[in-house]
């Protein structure tokens, strides 16, 4: 069907343009003789009828090209200020739209009306002032309402996150995300420190603090449904930028200064994809802040699941630290007590010896 | 010809002795046309590379756009320019495609729309229009098109290098573009560009100086600010937005090179690259946007404006009507120049700025759209009941007028904070700059050259093919770039290589619109080699241009078909009234010159003109000063 909307444009382009030279032709044979008072030449009616005739094929193709384009656009917001934004977007939309057609209206048409007529003359009409007040003040206060309902809504996007809130930590590098939770006990997320990055603790999980203990990390992301999520945003070598296309969500990440955005994701994964009719349907979690070479790729999945759901995948996920064991020997000899609790119970100890000893078993 | 000229050197001569000497003396090629201090040279030779520029730029958009457009498709035919840009696979580095995007974007910006289109037009119409000699200084001037000549080969250099053009974007964030194992483009490539960008600073610092300077002291007698005709206000605001703006990138560019090659840490913090924690901390990589975007967003205006600025001019004179609302038209000019320093955060809405800051910026950004509103009605209301005649740079200014409106409205919707974190960094935002301020800049420099070629070159462009030219153009452009609207309202990222990380079959819904807008963009720059075609043809071979060939009123048209250096051969003429005197009424003429006094009109004359009538007298009483001023 595109290639229909391509098609034709390049006939009515063509057509345009043979139109044009014809008839410059043809008004070449009537009138050899141009004005010599003016810049004037015998194509001057044809330019003019070409902007009424771009006028009125614009018009078609921008309707026509907004039909066949809406199918694919972002479907229903899944978030709660995604909705509203949506709903602002579209009216904004319709706003500006209109704005768009009746100025560009008024120019083509001008154009065409007041094209060269030698026995006219052009009205000497240097200035208004009650006009010029009337369309400074009407966009302004236009603008003046579309600000105030942005600034409503931005305010209330970027105001403090409910301290219910689910916080996720997210870390961009390149070419992926590492997802952190909070963990199932303390449901708070230790502290992190880029100079303890190493090959298995990739996000540099600092084990001097308590609250690291049973945060676990995962390479999707799980969101509950109608909760609040708060994301923790960090970068650790460039530029990224966390953006959830289908939940409106937006923030960079950068190296060296934490980031966040809170939302509460309003439809489950399970409900989009009954919604929209896909079964293979999932959200996704995208990089819009041009980061390298893997910059396009660097996406994971998201999955929103109703809270029990939620609540049993995290249940099931095991913590950093009893995954890797080995990182018991960072933790302070104070907090090894409380620290040991999340390795597991058959003993994969640290030293060699004792694993040996496992084995035998 | 010749007569012409030895007679105009003649009175020449009689008028005033001894100044101007240099006019006098033989000059040879090199002084002529190299390494010219006549800002009409500097203008063609900034003009010409700006089309040289605006060629490479073009072209290698056209190569990311086969990319986009066709992802499957086999680019080894490619191969003996690209070389090992093309893979094994037949395909696009997809390092090389952000090169591409990152050399598109700064060479448009910087090195057509900048230089070729301010460096152009400030230098060849101030004096001509204000009715002076020359630039306050000739020699900064020839200094400014060299250093910008500098840093162009600088620039041109880095594309051939074997690890690439800078590709962090045009707006080179770091850390991407401070840290050369982020990616090959950020070794040497970012190393010349900031080089070359040091030396484009420098070199549009000293254009801007000149220009300033030259509004400012050298307007002919009677030449007040209110006369001036609007180009020359946009010049003047443009050189004033650069001139404030262009150090703070500098100074931007200046602590990149530092934390790149010195090892401090202004942009640099936590950072934990290929297996290794760097040792700077402490940076913010914000505090670079914010420098950038001070210049970033002046810039948009430096080129806009005095696309404007030309566009009113060219209006005015082609429908044979004055510019509706000429105090107006200063008015929101000025507005936009002020307001164009306090909105740049607009581009950092996501970027981790505190959220009242983006409040502030959304504010202030929307004000901004009003002076921009009351330009485009102004324009239409000008060609309200006039008599329009489409001259090639007629139809291209009016094309720039829709552009102008078409991209400006998204401007609304983006400028809104709340709106702009879905659509930040999509294709809605490629749509919008591009039309707003690359299309319609663009229509201002090709509306610039049609109406001024016959002043340049003495010479007419070819009308049927400027005719040609601006309706593929128009046509293309908005071909090319109403389609990506739709793109980023889908929620397609820019400067991504391919859609397929999108997930859910989403890439697939706009293949063939991608498809269609590469098919757009190919045949709208290829139309654009009837331009090249027809302008360098024009300047040896076109039709000989009459004295006033658009009967317009403004003083450049008042100095000899091929003026030389200090245009005018006798007096430089005095001006009398402001430059919109078309189709006034009691007038027969349907245009009188500034140079004509309401004495010698009192049938048209406005009352409050007839009192000017007394005012004359002290004009050309200026007449001994100004000579004193350029003897000095």
């Amino acid at each position: 069907m595109n290639y229909l909307i391509g098609l034709l444009s390049i006939v009515f382009f063509i057509l345009a343009i043979s139109v044009i030279v014809k008839s410059m032709k043809i008004n070449k044979n009537l009138s050899e003789s141009e004005d010599a008072d003016t810049a004037l030449d015998s194509s001057n009616n044809t330019n003019a009828y070409g902007m009424l005739i771009f006028w009125l094929l614009g018009t078609i193709a921008g309707v026509w090209s907004f039909l066949h384009s809406a199918p694919d656009f972002l479907p229903e917001a899944a978030s709660k200020h995604g909705v509203t934004t949506d709903k602002m977007f579209w009216t904004s939309m319709s706003v500006v739209t209109l704005a768009f057609f009746a100025s560009n209206t008024l120019l083509l048409f001008f154009a065409f009306k007041y094209r060269y007529n030698k026995n006219r003359k052009a009205t000497f009409y240097p200035v208004n002032h009650k006009l010029e007040l009337i369309w400074t003040v009407i966009p302004a206060i236009v603008m003046a309402i579309l600000v105030f309902t942005g600034w409503r809504t931005w305010r209330d996007i970027t105001s403090q996150a409910p301290s219910e809130a689910v916080v996720i930590e997210l870390t961009g590098h390149q070419f992926g995300w590492y997802v952190r939770y909070g963990g199932v006990d303390d449901n708070q997320l230790g502290n992190y420190n880029y100079k303890l990055i190493d090959e298995t603790n990739n996000i540099g999980i600092d084990f001097t603090d308590k609250h690291s203990f049973d945060d676990f990390t995962a390479t999707e992301l799980h969101l509950p449904k109608g909760k609040p999520v708060l994301l923790k945003i960090h970068a650790q070598d460039v530029l990224h930028s966390v953006y959830l296309p289908f939940h409106r969500v937006k923030m960079d990440a950068v190296p060296g200064m934490p980031t966040k955005f809170w939302f509460t994701p309003t439809i489950s994964t399970d409900e989009m994809r009954a919604k929209l009719g896909k079964k293979d349907f999932n959200f996704k979690l995208n990089c819009t802040e041009v980061c390298g070479r893997g910059h396009f790729g660097m996406a994971i999945t998201v999955f929103v699941d109703e809270p029990a759901d939620y609540k049993k995948w995290c249940a099931e996920q095991k913590p950093f630290l009893a995954t890797n064991p080995a990182y018991l020997a960072k933790v302070p000899a104070n907090l090894k007590a409380k620290a040991t609790k999340y390795i597991p119970a058959e003993p994969i100890a640290t030293d060699s010896t004792a694993t040996e000893a496992v084995s035998l078993n | 010809m010749s007569t012409v000229t030895s007679h105009a050197e003649e009175v020449h001569t009689h008028a005033h002795d001894h100044d101007h000497e240099h006019e006098h003396h033989e000059l040879n090629f090199w002084t002529k046309y190299i390494f010219s201090t006549d800002h009409k040279t500097i203008a063609k030779q900034y003009l010409i590379s700006g089309i040289l520029w605006a060629f490479i730029g073009g072209s290698l958009s056209i190569i990311f756009r086969l990319q986009l457009g066709f992802p499957d498709m086999q680019l080894e035919w490619l191969r003996p320019i690209l070389g090992e840009w093309i893979d094994e696979g037949g395909k696009l580095d997809k390092e090389f495609y952000l090169a591409l995007v990152t050399m598109h974007g700064t060479i448009m910006v910087f090195f057509v729309l900048t230089a070729g289109l301010s460096g152009t037009f400030s230098n060849f119409l101030i004096p001509l229009q204000i009715g002076a000699r020359d630039m306050a200084s000739g020699f900064i001037n020839m200094l400014s098109y060299w250093f910008f000549f500098i840093s162009s080969m600088i620039m041109f250099t880095s594309l051939f290098i074997e690890t690439g053009p800078a590709s962090g974007g045009w707006v080179i964030y770091p850390p991407l573009s401070a840290l050369p194992q982020a990616m090959p483009g950020s070794g040497l490539g970012m190393t010349l560009w900031l080089t070359s960008m040091t030396f484009f600073i420098v070199s549009s610092l000293m254009g801007g100086i000149n220009y300033i300077c030259t509004i400012i002291n050298l307007r002919t007698r009677g030449m007040t600010f209110t006369k001036m005709p609007l180009t020359i206000w946009s010049f003047f605001f443009t050189a004033v937005l650069g001139l404030l703006s262009f150090p703070v990138l500098l100074s931007a560019a200046l602590l990149l090179i530092f934390d790149r090659s010195f090892g401090t840490s202004f942009y640099l913090s936590e950072i934990y690259i290929q297996g290794q924690a760097l040792p700077n901390v402490g940076g913010s990589a914000i505090l670079y946007q914010h420098l950038f975007w001070f210049l970033g967003h002046p810039e948009v205006y430096i080129v806009l404006l005095p696309a404007l600025g030309m566009t009113s001019e060219i209006i005015a004179t082609n429908s044979r009507k004055p510019i509706f609302g000429y105090r107006a038209m200063i008015g929101s000019m000025m507005g936009i120049t002020v307001l164009a320093f306090i909105v740049w955060a607009h581009h950092m809405f996501v970027t981790g700025m505190n959220p009242f800051l983006g409040s502030v910026f959304m504010f202030l950004t929307l004000i901004i759209a009003v002076p921009s509103a009351v330009k485009a009605f102004n324009y239409i209301t000008t060609l309200w009941r006039g008599n329009l005649i489409f001259t090639p740079a007629m139809l291209f200014s009016i094309g720039l007028v829709s552009l102008f409106i078409s991209g400006g409205v998204t401007g609304i919707i983006l400028g809104n904070s709340a709106l702009d974190i879905n659509l930040h960094d999509t294709y809605f935002v490629v749509a919008h700059f591009h039309l707003v301020m690359g299309a319609a800049s663009f229509f201002g420099l090709m509306a610039g050259v049609y109406h001024w070629f016959p002043k340049m070159f003495g010479r007419m462009m070819n009308k049927t093919l400027g005719y040609i030219h601006f309706w593929f153009t128009f046509v293309g452009v908005y071909l090319v770039f109403f389609p990506m609207h739709y793109i980023g309202i889908a929620g397609f990222p820019r400067r991504y290589y391919s859609f397929t990380a999108l997930g859910n079959d989403g890439a697939s819904a706009f293949t063939n619109m991608n498809a269609f807008i590469s098919i757009a963009a190919i045949i709208t720059f290829s139309a654009q080699a009837i331009f090249a075609w027809n302008f360098f043809y024009s300047i040896f071979k076109g039709k000989r241009a009459p004295l006033n060939p658009w009967n317009s009123t403004t003083l450049e048209w008042t100095t000899p078909i091929n003026p030389e250096h200090g245009n005018w051969p006798g007096e430089i003429p005095a001006v009398y009234r402001w430059p919109y005197d078309y189709s006034k009424p009691g007038s027969d003429a349907d245009f009188i010159p500034q140079n004509v006094p309401f004495s010698a009109t009192k049938s048209s004359n406005l009352p409050e003109e007839n009192a000017d009538i007394a005012k004359e007298k002290d004009i050309d009483g200026l007449l001994g000063a100004q000579n004193e001023s350029y003897n000095r």
